[in-house]
């Protein structure tokens, strides 16, 4: 591979039950251009935790990938109501997800913490009424 | 121990039967997606009583082999067909998440 390749996902706010299709697409392009295992792994998990976490706050937003020889770049871009305290909002444990998310079996604090242990690099912005852009980096 | 040996045990009804030859690695019990997501072994049997779409969405994603829905939980045909593209078996059973993990772990595991 020696140019860039670039795929924009927009995902659903209204639908749990889709979150994910786009990790596993990206996760299905990533094997059949051979990147290593661990590193997809890592990629699918933070990714579809960021995904899970634009469906149930955020109603949605664009999640952009490139792929080059070095590292994997995912963008989450969401119009959401943005994240008051993101240190807070950091801590393993800490969750503002409604009961019905629970019930599903998310919700439990993880989302952020985990995106964050799975990335190599991970940026977060986010303000109040404007929306939340995370930025991580997976390297090949 | 290779799948076919967790598809063989008495007390599992197979739903979908991925590829009996694939290596285990471990077996792995939880029902909260979102740490099932970070701590779910690659080419593990995952026994859960969360059944619905997202419990194949996180599987899938981290490389589980089989899933063993446990409590008499079961999955939408739907959700099952997925899986059987995406090669990941599906097991049902009637026992309780330890008991069947145990059983897993003593199979083959131990």
């Amino acid at each position: 591979m020696s140019e860039q390749l670039v795929f924009t996902y927009e995902i659903p706010g209204d639908d749990f039950t889709r979150a994910g299709e786009a990790s596993s697409a990206i996760k299905n392009k990533l094997k059949m251009l051979g990147v290593e295992n661990s590193a997809i792994r890592k990629v699918a998990i933070a990714m579809y935790e960021g995904e899970i976490n634009m469906v149930i706050h955020a109603k949605g937003g664009v999640l952009t990938v490139t792929i080059s020889d070095e590292e994997i770049v995912m963008v989450l871009a969401d119009k959401g109501p943005g994240i008051p305290n993101i240190e807070k909002a950091m801590q393993e444990g800490y969750s503002t997800a409604p009961e019905e998310v629970r019930s599903l079996g998310f919700g439990a604090g993880m989302g952020l913490p985990n995106m964050k242990k799975y990335s190599d690099e991970f940026h977060i912005e986010s303000e109040v009424g404007v929306g939340t852009t995370v930025t991580m980096k997976v390297f090949i | 121990m290779k799948l076919r040996t967790v598809l063989e045990l008495p007390d599992c009804q197979v739903l979908v039967q991925g590829d009996p030859e694939r290596e285990i690695s471990k077996v792995f019990c939880c029902d909260l997606l979102s740490i099932a997501m970070g701590k779910a072994p690659a080419n593990g049997v995952w026994v859960t009583v969360m059944g619905n779409k997202n419990t194949l969405a996180v599987a899938s994603l981290t490389d589980t082999a089989c899933i063993i829905l446990a409590e008499g939980v079961t999955l939408d045909e739907g959700t099952l067909k997925q899986a059987e593209t995406e090669g990941i078996a599906v097991l049902a059973s009637g026992l309780p998440v330890f008991d069947m993990a145990l059983q897993v772990y003593k199979a083959g595991l131990a």
